[in-house]
């Protein structure tokens, strides 16, 4: 078969596969598994009618959402109306295009587009997803929306910044932007938030682990705070903007928002994953190259970290109060992003000076 | 006078925040593991379970015509509580009682009696203004319907509602 | 890159670049750059520029015209939809527009460069991250830190001009 036929019928297959096949489905459950943390952590049970233990209720969910009326309000401006749950949920799922969510599977590498600025990619992509909820605030017509539009804008350009500093130190240590090398290197000196891991001597990588807490901290909070995830859910805030920016948006267009929110959660997490816990990787399981079973079961690790990171998503939002928005931008530009540029300089320090 | 509330002086540790949130991370993830370990047990799986016995006896449930021990209709459409009713949702139609018979002293049965039970709150008004203690607001709670018709309970299903009450009979009963 | 692709992002961003200028709506009118900046930076991608592409939609559809779009909310659109065309500007904007582009034209074209093809570059993968941080951080060091102050100062007049306004 030609070289380019075939290249693109596999990163078709694999598009397609990792979309429909492992990201809807479980950002689907994703929702399920939030009602029922939810309910856990309150003392109640969470959906449990809808097939055994309720495990079929994101398909009731899916069917009620597709049946209700799609109302579209007179007061809006359609074109931008209608286009806002689409630009919500599209970035949140291009940005895992790069992310490397196996090692190979026979033989072909399982990340969709390996490009050597993998996690600007990431950046430029997710900076994108705010367009979703400003045009859709703007579009309503109507003031909460409008509040929540405005307030999820600054809040994210805010948060950016945290966010893009916040990996600096690691990219200073690997020298190499590509998301595939960052998960090699961790294969091969110990997971970013353990770069003391198999050289247990060494006080270099103990030392290098501050730096990297400091990182993994900050970024994971400028995670929550990019996917607009309690504590830092300002823009959809229901006790005081109504539903926030999606307030005026009923049926499928509402639930694109509602997805969308967890296709990020989920992106988020494979970022997360990838850049601090070793991606795919976990200790002692070979790759794809020793036969395609441990390819699978590369997957299924990278898949399970995610899940896992999903669980704390779900406990913190159980957990924790909302900030008032002037404590939000605060807690953004005064300590975050002071955390992450001292960070920088203590990294660069550490990996300048002390040779490893 | 204004009543100053002094702000506590938070310590360092206390401004970090982190170990409040450690320590409400600990509180969540107890309450989970206890859910999942079956230790706590609050919710009532209702369509199965049910807490009919523990009603009280003050339950305001449906309102509802009874029956005297004699297996008469106690209500002698007054219209009282059609007119107390606050959103109207009792509608009487009241027939005469013919000269000669037996309870001509009573005049007036109601011949339909509707009650709009999509309009009715459950304030209990109806059953505290019949002067024949006519109508109770029973046990009942889970009242649904298809549709609007099905929800208007007519004469028949408040009656069977109602079942029978026993006590004080003032107008049916003759004169001492 | 198979030429159709340029095309058809040449295409996008001229029709969308069009669309700023003649949307009434501002809005509209900064949506339809957002959708030019990322039909740029799928240009400077189709060159293996993947960095200059990336730190396009990154820097300019990411961030600057989020705030842009945030000032824009704020104002009252309506009155700038009311507005009527003035048709001097029009026709005087429209003139120097062609008279630069002709400009362009012969100053292109009297290059050397533009009559003969490009050699193709010497390597599939060019390391671009690494050689723009190599050619800013050594070639351009002095003019880099000199913009860095200047930036520098600019923030911190902004930030005294806003205070100074508060008090
Ligand atoms: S309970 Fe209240 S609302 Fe219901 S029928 Fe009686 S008076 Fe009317
Ligand atoms: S108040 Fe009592 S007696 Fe009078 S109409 Fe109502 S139910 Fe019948």
């Amino acid at each position: 078969m030609n070289p380019t036929v075939s290249f693109i019928l596999i990163t078709l297959l694999k598009i397609v596969g990792i979309v429909f096949l492992v990201i809807l489905p479980m950002v689907s459950y994703a929702v399920y598994a939030e009602r029922k943390v939810s309910a856990l952590i309150q003392d109640r049970l969470g959906p449990n009618r809808v097939g055994p233990a309720g495990l079929f209720q994101p398909i009731a969910d899916a069917m009620k959402f597709l049946l209700k009326e799609d109302f579209t309000p007179a007061h809006v401006n359609k074109l931008y109306y209608w286009l806002a749950p689409c630009l919500a949920m599209v970035p949140a799922i291009t940005t895992i295009a790069v992310v490397p969510f196996g090692s190979t599977l026979f033989g072909v590498p399982m990340v969709i587009a390996d490009i050597n600025v993998g996690v600007l990619f990431v950046f430029a992509i997710a900076s994108l997803g705010v367009y979703g909820i400003v045009i859709a605030g703007w579009a309503s017509n109507s003031k909460y929306p409008f509040l929540g539009a405005v307030r999820s804008s600054s809040q994210m350009i805010s948060y950016e910044l945290s966010l893009g500093l916040a990996v600096v130190p690691i990219f200073l240590l690997i020298g190499n932007l590509r998301l595939t090398e960052v998960v090699q290197y961790q294969i091969d000196h110990g997971w970013m938030i353990l770069p003391f891991a198999g050289n247990w001597k060494n006080p270099v990588g103990w030392l290098l682990a501050v730096p990297m807490w400091i990182s993994f901290g900050v970024f994971a909070i400028a995670v929550f705070a990019e996917t607009n995830r309690l504590p830092f859910d300002l823009p959809e805030a229901e006790t005081e903007l109504v539903g926030g920016y999606h307030t005026e948006y009923s049926s499928m267009k509402f639930a694109l928002f509602f997805l969308g929110e967890y296709a990020a959660m989920i992106t988020g997490s494979a970022i997360i994953v990838t850049l601090f816990l070793g991606g795919w990787h976990f200790p002692g399981v070979p790759d794809g190259s020793r036969g395609w079973i441990f390819g699978l079961i590369n997957i299924f690790v990278f898949f399970a970290k995610i899940a896992a990171l999903l669980f704390v998503f779900m406990w913190i939002r159980f957990t924790l109060p909302r900030f008032r928005y002037d404590q939000l931008m605060r807690l953004g530009w005064v300590f975050f992003f002071e955390i992450a540029l001292v960070n920088i300089f203590l990294a660069a320090a550490i990996i300048g000076f002390v040779d490893r | 006078m204004a009543i100053t509330v002094p702000r506590p002086k938070l310590t360092w540790s206390e401004r970090l925040y982190l170990p409040a949130i450690a320590a409400g991370m600990a509180i969540t993830l107890r309450h989970l593991k206890d859910m999942l370990l079956g230790r706590t047990r609050v919710t009532m799986q209702y369509p199965e379970q049910k807490w009919d016995a523990q009603l009280p006896e003050h339950y305001r449930g449906a309102p509802a015509l009874v029956k005297d021990e004699a297996g008469r209709i106690r209500c002698v459409a007054c219209q009282l509580c059609e007119f107390i009713c606050p959103p109207r949702a009792i509608k009487i139609e009241p027939g005469e009682i013919p000269a000669k018979d037996r309870f001509s002293k009573v005049e007036k049965y109601p011949r339909e009696f509707d009650i709009d039970m999509i309009r009715c709150i459950f304030c209990g008004m109806c059953e505290e203004v019949c002067p024949e203690q006519a109508i109770f607001l029973r046990k009942d709670y889970a009242i649904t319907g298809l549709t609007r018709a099905e929800m208007v309970h007519n004469k028949e299903k408040l009656l069977e509602i109602g079942g029978v009450i026993h006590g004080v009979v003032l107008k049916w009963n003759e004169k001492k | 890159m198979p030429s159709f692709l340029f095309w058809l992002f040449a295409i996008v961003m001229l029709v969308f670049g069009a669309l700023v200028v003649i949307n009434r709506n501002p809005i509209a009118s900064a949506l339809s750059l957002v959708i030019c900046f990322l039909g740029l930076s799928a240009l400077f991608m189709s060159l293996d520029a993947f960095f200059i592409g990336i730190i396009q939609v990154l820097v300019y559809a990411g961030a600057v015209m989020v705030l842009f779009l945030f000032i824009i909310m704020l104002l009252d659109l309506r009155a700038e939809e009311r507005r009527k065309m003035n048709w001097v500007a029009f026709v005087g904007g429209f003139l120097v527009a062609f008279s630069l582009l002709v400009q362009i034209l012969a100053v292109i074209g009297s290059t050397r460069m533009a009559k003969q093809a490009f050699p193709p570059l010497a390597s599939e993968h060019v390391d671009d991250v690494r050689n723009v941080g190599l050619v800013l951080f050594g070639n351009y060091n002095l003019p880099f830190q000199v913009i860095a102050v200047l930036i520098l100062v600019a923030t911190i007049g902004v930030i005294v001009l806003s205070k100074r306004r508060l008090r």
